[in-house]
C-alpha cells in the first residue's frame, strides 16, 4: 500500500474538496470486506475458502466425471414430421406471419446459397460458404431478438442478416465488392456488417467476437440501466463449436460472468469445424456443459426445430435481462450439410452418404414445412411460388451487383485511422504516380471514378 | 503468470533490507552512467512558473496553478478527469479497482463506482476484446494490461480486432469502430524486471495500421498525451515507462489539457546533430548531451517522438536537414525496432544533407536477462560513444 503521504497527495489531484471526507477512510473497503467475511467456521459441514464459499465436505474420494449418460437434454417442440411432441402442451404461440416469414427467410437464404455457391465455381466471385442445414438457428434466435440488439455473428448466419431486412441487394453488394458494400469492399465475400440492422462486421479470426460481445453487452446494460424507459436490449453472440475451442470463448463466458454481462452465446454446433469432428474438438459433453462451468444458464436445443430455437432464444433473451443481469449459453444442435467452404471439398473427410442421410432426413426448412403444411397454410403451389420468387428477386440482384463498380481507389487507405496521416496521403501520390507511368500495368476501369477516385478526399 | 510488486521501482527501497551486493548502484569512477537526477533534469519542468509557459498547453491550463505531482499520480488525474467529465468512459483491468499494482487508478473505483472502475477476471485477450466491443457499443474504455510483457495474449484482438475495425466497416466504421478505446500499459526497464517485466514491445504495435501507439516521458505529457488519448477516436496503446512512474516528479497543470498526439517535442534546440528518442532514455540521451557538448565543443538537438507511430516525420526530417547527423535511441532491440523505421525514413528523406550513417543506440539483439539489464538497456555512455563517433565520422 502506498503510504499515507502518497495517499493524500493523490487526493489533492483525484478529489474534490466536497467528497474528500466520504473518499478516503474507505479506499479498500470492498476487499476488506471480502476478506472478512470468508472465514472457516469451527464445526461447519461446509469449506469456507475464498474461492469455493459453499462446498459440502465429503470423506468419500469420488472424481466427478462426465458420462454420456448425463448429456445435457436437447430441448425440442416439434419431431422430424413436424408435430408437436407434447401432446399436452400448449400449441406453440406465434402467429401465422410470422411463421411464413420464417419459412421465407430460411427458403431464401438457402436458395441464395446455392446460386452463390455456383457463382464461386463459376468465378464470378471470389468466395462463398452456405448456411445449409443451419437456417433454422440463424432465423429462429433472430426472430426471438429485437432489431435493436446488437449481434455478433460468426459467418454462418445469413438467416439473421435476412431476418433482420437484409434485402438481395445488400447480399449482392458486399459478395461482390461493389460501391454499395457497407464496408466499402475490404472484406472478403460472407464478411456482412450493417449499422442499419445492428450487427457488427464479421472478421473471419475466430471467436474474436466472443469477448466483444461481453463487453458490448456490459456497454448495452449500462446504457439500460442509464434509459429505463427505453427498450431495454441484450447482445447476441454467434459462433461455432470449433471456434468454442479458442481462448477467447474461455475469456468471453468468464469475464460476461463475472460482469452480469446481458449477452446471448448461441452456440451452433454442426458436428465439423472444416474437416476436424467434434471428437477431436472436445471430450466433454458439447459446448453446453461449460456454461454451468462458468456460471452461466446454459440450455441444449434442438437446431434443426426452429420453433424450439425461437422458444428458447425469446426465454433466454428475458431471463438476460431479469435482476441481476446474466449471459445465457445456447448450444443448438445441427448438422453442417454443406462444405465447409468454397474452398472445401467435404467428401474427403466424410462420407457423401452421411451428408445425404441429413439432407433427406432432416433439416429445418423440410421440418417447419411439415408443420405448417400439418396447420393447413402451406401447400405445394405456394411452395414452387416462393421458391421461384426467391430465385428471381436474387438472380436480379445478382446481374445488377455484377455491374456495379468498386468504391474509388481512396477506399484502399482510407478508415484506417479516422483521418488519413501524411506516410498515407504520400503513398497515394506515389501509387497515382507508377499507375500514370504504367498505364498498361493496371485497370483502374472497375473502380468508381477510376485514377480519379484516388485523391485525398475531405471529410 | 508472475506479478511481483515493482512499486519500488526507482527509489523508496527499504535501506535496512537492502543487500549487500548493490546492484542498482553504479561504478565508483562513473561520470556518465550515473543515475538521473530527476530532480534536475532539465526535461522536467521544477517551477509551476516553467511548467505554464509550455505554450502547447491551452490557456485554461496557462492560466491555473500547477500540482508537483509524479507520473502515476498524473496517470491518475487524467483517469480522473476523463471519468468526471464523460459518463462513457470505463476503467478496469487486473487489480485496478483497488488502486492498481501500481497506484495509477487509487481511489477511483470509490470516487466513480464499481460499474465504471473495476476488476476482470485474469485474461488479456479477454479484456482487451471486452474494451473493443464495449468501445463498438459507444463506449469510452480503458483497459489497462499489468505490464507491457503480457500485452501478448491481446495480441490477435489488438491486430486483427482493435486495429481493423473501423477499415471493415467502412461507411458505418463511425459508428462500429472502437474508436474512444485505450490500452494502457507500464512498459520498459526498472533494473530488476528480468525477462517478463521489462520489455518495449512498441514496435511490434508500429507494424500495425490502425492502431496509435504513445510513450510519454514526464507526468506533463503523461496526463495530456492520456487526455487526448481517451479523447481520440482512433484506438490507442499507451505505454507507461514503469520506473518513471514514482521516479519522474514535475510540476503539472491542474487543469484538464491535451498534448497533440503525432507530433513529436524538441526538448533542445542543436545544431551539429539530432539525437530522437522517447520515454526513459531520453534521460540517458541528456546526461551523454551534457557531457558531449563540455567535451566535444558541439551543439545537439534533442527530440521527443512522444507518438512512435503515426510519428511526426516532418519534424524530424527538418532537424536532420539542419544537422546532417543523427542517432535515434530506444530501449527495445535494435533489429526492426523504432529506430530502423525512423533511420530508413531519414535516409530516404535526408540523403543529399547527411554526413553521417544514421545510427541506432537500441536494446541489444537478446532478450532482457535478469543480471544483464544494465548492459542491455542503451546508458549514457553508449549514447555519448555515439555522438563522438557521429562528430567523427
Amino acid at each position: 500500500m502506498a503510504s499515507g503521504r502518497a495517499l493524500r497527495a493523490l487526493e489533492r489531484i483525484t478529489i474534490g474538496p466536497a467528497t474528500r471526507s466520504q473518499c478516503s477512510p474507505n479506499l479498500y473497503s470492498r476487499c476488506q470486506k471480502r476478506w472478512s467475511t470468508v472465514s472457516q467456521r469451527q464445526g461447519s459441514d461446509r469449506v469456507h475458502f475464498p474461492g469455493a464459499v459453499n462446498s459440502k465436505f465429503t470423506t468419500s474420494l469420488v472424481f466427478s466425471k462426465t458420462t454420456e449418460e448425463d448429456a445435457m437434454p436437447t430441448y425440442r417442440i416439434l419431431d422430424q414430421e413436424g408435430i408437436v411432441v407434447d401432446k399436452n402442451a400448449e400449441a406453440p404461440n406465434i402467429s401465422e406471419g410470422e411463421l411464413l416469414k420464417m419459412y421465407t427467410d430460411m427458403v431464401a437464404v438457402s436458395i441464395m446459397d446455392i446460386i452463390m455457391f455456383d457463382a464461386q465455381r463459376q468465378g464470378r466471385i471470389s468466395f462463398y460458404m452456405v448456411s445449409a442445414g443451419e437456417e433454422g438457428i440463424a432465423v429462429g434466435s433472430a426472430s426471438s431478438l429485437s432489431h435493436n440488439d446488437p449481434v455478433f455473428a460468426q459467418y454462418r448466419e445469413h438467416g439473421v442478416f435476412q431476418w433482420r431486412g437484409y434485402k438481395p441487394a445488400d447480399f449482392m453488394a458486399q459478395l461482390f465488392a461493389t460501391k454499395d458494400d457497407p464496408g466499402k469492399g475490404r472484406n472478403m465475400p460472407v464478411h456482412y456488417g450493417s449499422r442499419k440492422h445492428n450487427v457488427h462486421s464479421i472478421s473471419s479470426p475466430l471467436a474474436t467476437q466472443i469477448p466483444q460481445a461481453s463487453g458490448a453487452a456490459y456497454a448495452v446494460k449500462l446504457q439500460n440501466q442509464q434509459n429505463p424507459t427505453d427498450e431495454q436490449r441484450v447482445v447476441a453472440c454467434y459462433f461455432g463449436e470449433g471456434a468454442a475451442s479458442e481462448g477467447d470463448f474461455h475469456a468471453a463466458l468468464n469475464i460476461a460472468a463475472t460482469r452480469a454481462c446481458p449477452v446471448l452465446f448461441i452456440c451452433r454446433n454442426n458436428g465439423y469445424a472444416i474437416s476436424t469432428p467434434t471428437l477431436e474438438q472436445y471430450r466433454g459433453d458439447g459446448i453446453a456443459s461449460r456454461g454451468v462451468g462458468y456460471g452461466i444458464d446454459t440450455i441444449r436445443v434442438d437446431g434443426n426445430d426452429i420453433l424450439a430455437v425461437r422458444e428458447v432464444t425469446r426465454q433466454a433473451r428475458q431471463r438476460a435481462l431479469s435482476d441481476p443481469n446474466r449471459p445465457i449459453l445456447i448450444e443448438a444442435m445441427s448438422y453442417r450439410v454443406s462444405h465447409h467452404s468454397t474452398s472445401d471439398d467435404s467428401f474427403a473427410y466424410r462420407q457423401k452418404v452421411e451428408v445425404e442421410d441429413w439432407k433427406r432426413r432432416d433439416n429445418p426448412i423440410t421440418r417447419l414445412r411439415k408443420y405448417m403444411e400439418n396447420q393447413g397454410i402451406w401447400n405445394e403451389a405456394k411452395e414452387k411460388d416462393l421458391r421461384s420468387e426467391a430465385r428471381k428477386s436474387i438472380l436480379e440482384a445478382y446481374r445488377k451487383a455484377e455491374k456495379e463498380k468498386h468504391p474509388p481507389l481512396a477506399a484502399m487507405m482510407e478508415d484506417v485511422y479516422e483521418e488519413l496521416t501524411e506516410e498515407q496521403v504520400d503513398q497515394m501520390r506515389r501509387m497515382r504516380g507508377v499507375i500514370e507511368r504504367y498505364p498498361d500495368e493496371y485497370d483502374v476501369s472497375g473502380y468508381e471514378g477510376g485514377l480519379d477516385g484516388l485523391i485525398r478526399r475531405e471529410k | 503468470m508472475l506479478r511481483p510488486a515493482l512499486r519500488r521501482a526507482g527509489g523508496r527501497v527499504n535501506t535496512t533490507l537492502r543487500p549487500c551486493r548493490s546492484y542498482a548502484s553504479h561504478p565508483p569512477k562513473a561520470r556518465l552512467n550515473v543515475p538521473t537526477d530527476y530532480s534536475s533534469t532539465p526535461l522536467l519542468y521544477h517551477s509551476a512558473k516553467s511548467a505554464l509557459a509550455n505554450t502547447e498547453l491551452p490557456k485554461e491550463a496557462r492560466n491555473g496553478t500547477t500540482n508537483r505531482i509524479n507520473l502515476f499520480q498524473a496517470v491518475n488525474a487524467a483517469l480522473a478527469h476523463a471519468l468526471r467529465s464523460d459518463q462513457r468512459v470505463l476503467l478496469f483491468g487486473e487489480d485496478v479497482a483497488f488502486g492498481g499494482v501500481f497506484r495509477c487508478s487509487m481511489g477511483l473505483a470509490t470516487e466513480f463506482g464499481e460499474s465504471r472502475v473495476f476488476n476482470t477476471p485474469l485474461s488479456e485477450q479477454g479484456l482487451v476484446g471486452f474494451a473493443i466491443g464495449a468501445a463498438m457499443e459507444g463506449m469510452r474504455p480503458i483497459a489497462e494490461v499489468q505490464f507491457a510483457d503480457y500485452v501478448f495474449p491481446a495480441f490477435d484482438q489488438i491486430v486483427n480486432e482493435a486495429a481493423k475495425c473501423r477499415y471493415r466497416a467502412g461507411h458505418t466504421g463511425e459508428t462500429m469502430s472502437c474508436g474512444g478505446m485505450v490500452i494502457r500499459m507500464p512498459t520498459g526497464g526498472v533494473g530488476h524486471g528480468g525477462l517478463y517485466h521489462t520489455q518495449s514491445p512498441e514496435s511490434l504495435f508500429t507494424h500495425v495500421p490502425g492502431v496509435r501507439v504513445v510513450i510519454p516521458r514526464s507526468p506533463l505529457q503523461a496526463k495530456g498525451l492520456l487526455l487526448a488519448a481517451i479523447a481520440s477516436n482512433d484506438p490507442v496503446i499507451f505505454m507507461e515507462p514503469k520506473i518513471l512512474y514514482r521516479a519522474a516528479v514535475e510540476h503539472v497543470p491542474a487543469e484538464p489539457y491535451t498534448l497533440p498526439l503525432s507530433r513529436s517535442e524538441i526538448l533542445k534546440q542543436g545544431s551539429d546533430v539530432t539525437i530522437i528518442s522517447y520515454g526513459t532514455p531520453l534521460y540517458n540521451c541528456q546526461t551523454a548531451i551534457e557531457a558531449a557538448e563540455k567535451n566535444f565543443k558541439c551543439s545537439i538537438e534533442l527530440i521527443d517522438l512522444r507518438t512512435v507511430f503515426p510519428w511526426d516525420r516532418r519534424t524530424i526530417m527538418e532537424s536532420v536537414r539542419k544537422t546532417g547527423r543523427c542517432m535515434v535511441v530506444h530501449e527495445s532491440m535494435v533489429n526492426a525496432g523504432i529506430g530502423a523505421e525512423v533511420a530508413a525514413t531519414i535516409q530516404e528523406h535526408c540523403f543529399l544533407r547527411l554526413e553521417a550513417p544514421v545510427l541506432r543506440v537500441a536494446g541489444w539483439t537478446t532478450h532482457a536477462g535478469l543480471a544483464y539489464e544494465k548492459f542491455n538497456i542503451p546508458d549514457a555512455t553508449r549514447i555519448y560513444d555515439s555522438i563522438r563517433n557521429l562528430l567523427n565520422y
